[in-house]
């Protein structure tokens, strides 16, 4: 973390993709296609300011030790790593779906507790614990659709954004735990530091997300 | 797969460390550094124990600290012991049990600490904690003190390029108390504040019917952090809402006035939505930060009151630090002075002069029968000879 220099993680694919019409509003372009090339360090149209590419789950984790300076983080990934230690000053409005707990149409509770599959099983665990419920957690990597059809689980906690997965396996929506968006992530050592470039690029970012 | 759990026994557990040669020696200089300046500022040094009954540990500091510290039951008394995740609270009983003096009480720490959980990403669970603590005086001269004291002690040990974050706990409370919030809504409110959620904020306004003027207060605290404007931005935007917050932007302007008066180049900043410790501290906080760590390596602040469960209530500032951390950033790992070789002999002249030259300072090594290893691998860069009757201390090439 150099003095007057900015380093922002984001993640390939969707949240890079709609992360860039963002930034070049504020004025910041890749100098690559992030497409064609396989460089994980990209240089922008300002020679401070690089974008580090990494896993999704990874970003808070290279925020919080300081090895960027921002992070571009969808709320599914704070919620269940913890943005314990982060500013979230933004939300960035992109790449936005809904974390959804799914089951079988004709699903019943049955007896003792509900088995639940799921990538996020800390905010699984929390949003039944705020009703009151106990439940079994299977964690689960991907394709987390199938364990209800296999037996495997009662019902799954996913991301759903059209539900045509769901709806091709035979599921349906059952309740919505939360609304997904990606959000500006800030060490806080940097962000009291390096103020005098970090609070005009958020204030930039906050404008252009406004419109 | 399972996991054998004397498949590597070397192994340490996660966030404990050792410290090696040469480290540990320069760990030792750098504490005695440190404990001589708190010496030198009249600041009396006590060593609380390691471990003690959990009560008296976790008296008044708030759930964070219990959950910090590591319990055993005492097989004697059938109590629960911890160890000790911070030190300030032994040192409060200290002064408000074992001292109770009236004058105010200067005193100083360094030892190990124990933390369940690592402090930062990636940290250690028993940093080497060192602080000062000042009791019995409760005005700002006392706070101005503590803060420059901190300074000094960071500057002694070689840290550059700081950045010292200052907050008031008065502020957080004035808007708390206005907004009239039960204990759930302020916890929210303090945790989405803790990460400047901006967007949270606003939902939560929306939520709990947080009134116009107070709800643009909480929005502003928000983006109140940067250098002195801050004040007199804070001073103007959250003017009239309660009498706490504008004594508290007050008592921050005059403290830096205080600061600034003895060090005139103190890197002072000001961060109002800045609630680390809390639910510990009473009046103003600081936290140190450098360039390169995620997170701050020195936290003080005033603590009143503490003592009252020991018996006294006492006025109390204070700030602490990790020894290791301030090694690891200024990168100053000591350097180890050359030795002395001498073969080993039981000729009382030449243990006579052994004896002079460790009197003297100097490190004589007695080299073992038959061991392996030249005076370099030894360490040495001088070998005690005998030369014309008598034994002298050549230079090695």
């Amino acid at each position: 973390m150099m003095k007057n220099t900015l380093t922002i993680a984001v993640s390939k694919g969707r949240i890079l993709e709609e992360c860039l019409p963002l930034l070049e509003q504020a004025g910041i372009r890749l100098l690559e296609d992030p497409g064609k090339t396989r460089k994980l360090i990209l240089e922008t149209s300002r020679a401070d300011l690089k974008i580090i590419i990494v896993r999704a789950t990874d970003v808070p984790t290279y925020v919080a030790y300081g090895a960027a300076d921002l992070g571009v983080a969808g709320k599914d990934v704070l919620l269940e790593y913890g943005g314990d230690g982060l500013y979230e000053p933004l939300d960035l409005g992109i790449a936005r779906c809904r974390m959804m707990l799914a089951g079988p149409a004709q699903a019943t509770n049955g007896h003792g507790r509900l088995r639940i599959a799921t990538k996020y099983v800390n905010t699984t665990r929390r949003y039944f614990a705020d009703q009151g419920k106990q439940v079994e957690l299977i964690k689960l990597y991907g394709s987390m659709e199938l364990a209800p059809l296999l037996g495997l689980a009662d019902r799954i906690v996913d991301l759903v954004d059209t539900g045509k997965t769901l709806k091709e396996n035979g599921l349906t929506p059952l309740e919505l735990i939360t609304d997904i968006s990606s959000r500006l992530i800030v060490n806080k050592a940097a962000m009291k530091m390096k103020h005098g470039i970090i609070k005009p690029l958020i204030d930039d970012l906050a404008r252009t997300v406004a419109r | 797969m399972k996991r054998s759990a004397d498949a590597n026994p070397w192994l340490l557990p996660e966030g404990i460390e050792e410290i090696l040669p040469p480290d540990a020696a320069a760990l030792d200089q750098l504490s005695c550094r440190v404990i001589d300046l708190f010496t030198s500022w009249g600041y009396q040094l006590v060593s609380p124990p390691m471990i003690e009954f959990l009560e008296s540990l976790l008296t008044g500091t708030g759930k964070d600290l219990e959950l910090q510290t590591f319990k055993i039951t005492d097989l004697m008394s059938g109590r629960m012991m911890g160890i000790r995740a911070d030190t300030t609270p032994q040192v409060a009983r200290i002064d408000a049990h074992n001292l109770k003096r009236e004058t105010p009480t200067r005193l100083c720490y360094a030892g190990t600490v124990l933390h369940t959980r690592p402090e930062s990403s990636g940290g250690t669970r028993s940093p080497l904690q060192i602080g000062a603590e000042l009791y019995g005086h409760a005005g700002i001269e006392s706070d101005a003190e503590i803060l420059c004291l901190m300074l000094k002690t960071l500057a002694s040990v070689g840290v550059t390029d700081l950045h010292i974050d200052l907050g008031h706990v008065g502020v957080f409370r004035g808007l708390v108390n206005r907004a009239d919030l039960d204990a759930s809504a302020q916890a929210r409110l303090f945790e989405i504040l803790q990460r400047k959620a901006r967007p949270e904020l606003e939902a939560l306004i929306r939520d709990l019917s947080i009134p116009g003027d107070l709800g643009d207060a909480l929005l502003a605290i928000i983006d109140l952090n940067g250098d002195e404007s801050v004040l007199g931005e804070a001073g103007k935007r959250l003017a009239g809402i309660d009498d706490r917050i504008d004594t508290s932007i007050a008592y921050l302007v005059s403290l830096t006035q205080l600061v600034r008066d003895r060090i005139p180049d103190a890197p002072l900043y000001f961060d109002l939505a800045e609630l680390r410790g809390y639910h510990y501290h009473s009046g103003f906080m600081f936290a140190a930060y450098v360039p390169g760590y995620g997170d701050g390596i020195a936290f003080g602040g005033r603590y009143d009151d503490i003592g009252a469960a020991f018996g006294r209530a006492r006025p109390a500032t204070g700030f602490s630090t990790d020894l290791k951390s301030l090694m690891a950033i200024t990168g100053d790992h000591g350097s180890q002075a050359a030795g002395i070789l001498c073969p080993w002999s039981s000729d009382s002249e030449l243990l006579d002069r052994v004896e002079a030259l460790r009197a003297g300072g100097e490190i004589v090594i007695m080299q073992l029968p038959q061991q392996q290893g030249s005076a370099a691998d030894m360490a040495c860069d001088r070998e005690l000879v005998r030369e014309n009757n008598q034994w002298v201390v050549k230079k090695l090439d």
